[in-house]
């Protein structure tokens, strides 16, 4: 388990980094340090939330996702557009516009990923209503709670619900529906348009599940810049609208906040925020049952609609989707028309369930614990000595960080710059010493700043 | 390994406190969660009745790798009759106390279904003493 290597969408571009720590202070892991002036991240702590990717400056983060062509390998090439892409845009572009700038763009189909709530609904009610074991039922939806909670909070893997979420039922009934058609498995693309890393990974690198159905997966901020700059220039007359099944209203906003839990059985809650859901998790664990059957835990702030790779401000995008199931609630009356993914409702609910979720945690010292309390003892013994400023510039996120570095052989007391000052007024550590130790951390750029030279 | 930590009789805001931090202890310690759960629950338990009937209290964890051993005592109106105070759902949490989602006459059992030994001691108008202790199979 522990050499385990993990897939990550989030990759640092060590050509642009300027190892500024901005991203190292808000990683709600703390998997982040610096190293040679660069950002590092540890594998086996990062959750894909992409907190980092917001932060960063310069543009140094970025997210892994496939090359477009890539969708030109496969005769049939379906975009699976969750709605949030949709509500990117402003409303005076149609959405037929988009499905038909979607098409222009090379696509053969275009499904709205959330069709999968009309048959996920009511498996997702009635595993609630029927569960036995200790509640609050937590929602597998967002990658980065599911990940998180392996992580940080691994007592509490044992509530995840296992049910597929809404983008691996489109992807499963895309592949079945033109396999049946005639076509080879091999001849369907299934391209995912991800509004963040977390779900770029979920496809990837799937937990509780072997593989996905899905072939691909393009980032959702490259694809709108594509489809927005090509509607703006080219408003043609005549252009193919493909035929769409209207998406009903709870479906419209289930990736929103509230999308879930405003139907789940019983007593719910939903919170968003990796930091609010951190609160409420550590709340959680220390109580007795809360009397809550179901939680929706969201790592962006507006869920889906905050994204990573989202471009449209997160509070409009997500008015715009209610605003859309307003309106489709109301014409849901006149058209009864059922929606085709129904008519394989039996084989999507037979392939439904995922494996348990295996803990992870990066919480323990050592898995020996008599071997973890030593550690332990070592590093309140080093918080003694350092600051407890959390100013960041060993090079971890905290004091305490770095006490765990030390204790794992990850790095050493001297970093500090605290500890080294004092070391070197005691003649215990010389000038050149120290900034040896300084350019391990921040690399040797740092130190020749040409205007401090010429001083 | 020891840890201490204080209680305030009253003060909601914190309680949880201690709870959460020896959470996190014994996370770092690789105890498995289900004891972890076990034991925190108990201490929450503990630390709110403090809380909520105390003036205040302290806290002793003791960790051992066979066992964790929590004392908790506290300077206050003490129990009665504690055969009665185990009972499920018996309350003497003021309506205050109440009206913050607490006193609802589980503490006690509480306590006692997640520990593997249960002592309580007290004395009317002096305090409590409880002693909690945990059995940690690897």
């Amino acid at each position: 388990m522990e050499q385990e290597n993990f897939y990550h969408a989030i990759k640092v571009r060590t050509d642009m980094c300027i190892g500024c720590t901005h991203c190292m202070k808000v990683c709600p892991t703390e998997a982040i340090r610096i190293k040679q002036g660069k950002a590092v991240i540890a594998e086996n702590r990062c959750v894909d939330c992409g907190e980092c990717f917001r932060i960063c400056p310069v543009c140094a983060i970025i997210i892994e996702q496939d090359d477009f062509d890539k969708i030109f390998d496969y005769p049939i090439r379906v975009a699976l557009v969750p709605a949030v892409f949709i509500g990117q845009f402003p409303e005076e572009v149609s959405i037929d516009e988009i499905y038909s700038e979607l098409m222009e763009q090379g696509f053969t189909h275009v499904f709205e990923v959330e069709h999968g709530v009309e048959i996920l609904q009511h498996e997702h009610y009635n595993y609630i209503r029927e569960y036995v074991g200790s509640k609050p039922v937590i929602s597998p939806f967002c990658p980065a709670i599911v990940r998180l909670i392996q992580v940080k909070f691994p007592a509490l893997t044992d509530h995840i619900m296992l049910l597929k979420p809404p983008v691996d039922i489109a992807a499963i009934y895309n592949r079945k529906k033109f396999t049946d058609e005639g076509y080879n498995p091999e001849e369907v693309g299934i391209f995912y348009i991800s509004p963040c890393a977390a779900k770029v990974v979920a496809v990837r690198s799937p937990v509780g599940e072997a593989t996905s159905e899905v072939s691909g997966v393009i980032n959702m901020n490259y694809l709108y810049n594509k489809v927005f700059t090509g509607i703006k220039q080219a408003r043609k007359d005549n252009c193919i609208v493909p035929l769409r099944t209207p998406l009903k209203d709870n479906s419209i906003v289930w990736s929103l906040t509230r999308g879930e839990s405003a139907h789940a059985y019983g007593r719910s809650l939903a919170i968003d925020g990796i930091h609010n859901v951190i609160e409420f998790l550590e709340k959680l664990e220390t109580q007795e049952n809360p009397d809550i059957d179901f939680l929706e835990l969201r790592a962006c702030d507006e869920s889906c609609a905050g994204g990573v790779l989202t471009t449209g401000n997160r509070f409009l995008t997500s008015e715009r989707l209610h605003n859309r199931a307003e309106a489709a609630r109301k014409s849901l009356k006149i058209s009864a028309n059922k929606n085709p993914i129904l008519n394989y409702h039996d084989y999507i609910v037979g392939q439904l369930g995922l494996n348990r979720v295996p803990p992870r945690s990066i919480m323990k010292l050592d898995n020996d614990m008599a071997e973890a309390m030593k550690k332990m003892k070592k590093v309140h013994d080093l918080m003694l000595f350092l600051p407890q400023v959390d100013c960041g510039s060993c090079g971890c996120p905290s004091c305490a960080a770095l006490a765990e570095d030390i204790v794992q052989e990850r790095a050493s007391l001297a970093q500090c710059n605290f500890v080294q000052r004092t070391l070197e007024e005691r003649k215990l550590f010389s000038r050149e010493e120290s900034r040896e130790i300084l350019e391990e951390t921040w690399g040797k750029d740092k130190f020749n700043r040409k205007w401090l030279l010429d001083l | 390994m020891h840890f201490t930590y204080l209680i305030t009789g009253g003060n909601f805001t914190h309680a949880g406190h201690a709870s959460s931090q020896v959470k996190r202890i014994l996370k770092q310690l690789n105890v498995n969660p289900v004891t972890i759960k076990r034991i925190v629950v108990a201490l929450y338990e503990a630390e709110v009745n403090v809380v909520a009937h105390a003036y205040r209290g302290n806290i002793d964890v003791d960790i051992e790798p066979e066992r964790v051993l929590v004392l908790i005592t506290d300077e206050g109106p003490g129990i009665a009759d504690i055969e009665l105070a185990m009972k499920e759902g018996y309350s003497t949490a003021s309506p205050k106390v109440r009206e913050m989602g607490f006193g609802a006459g589980m503490g006690l059992s509480n306590m006692k279904k997640n520990s593997d030994k249960l002592i309580i001691q007290s004395q009317v108008g002096q305090g409590t003493h409880v002693e909690l202790t945990t059995f940690l199979t690897q």
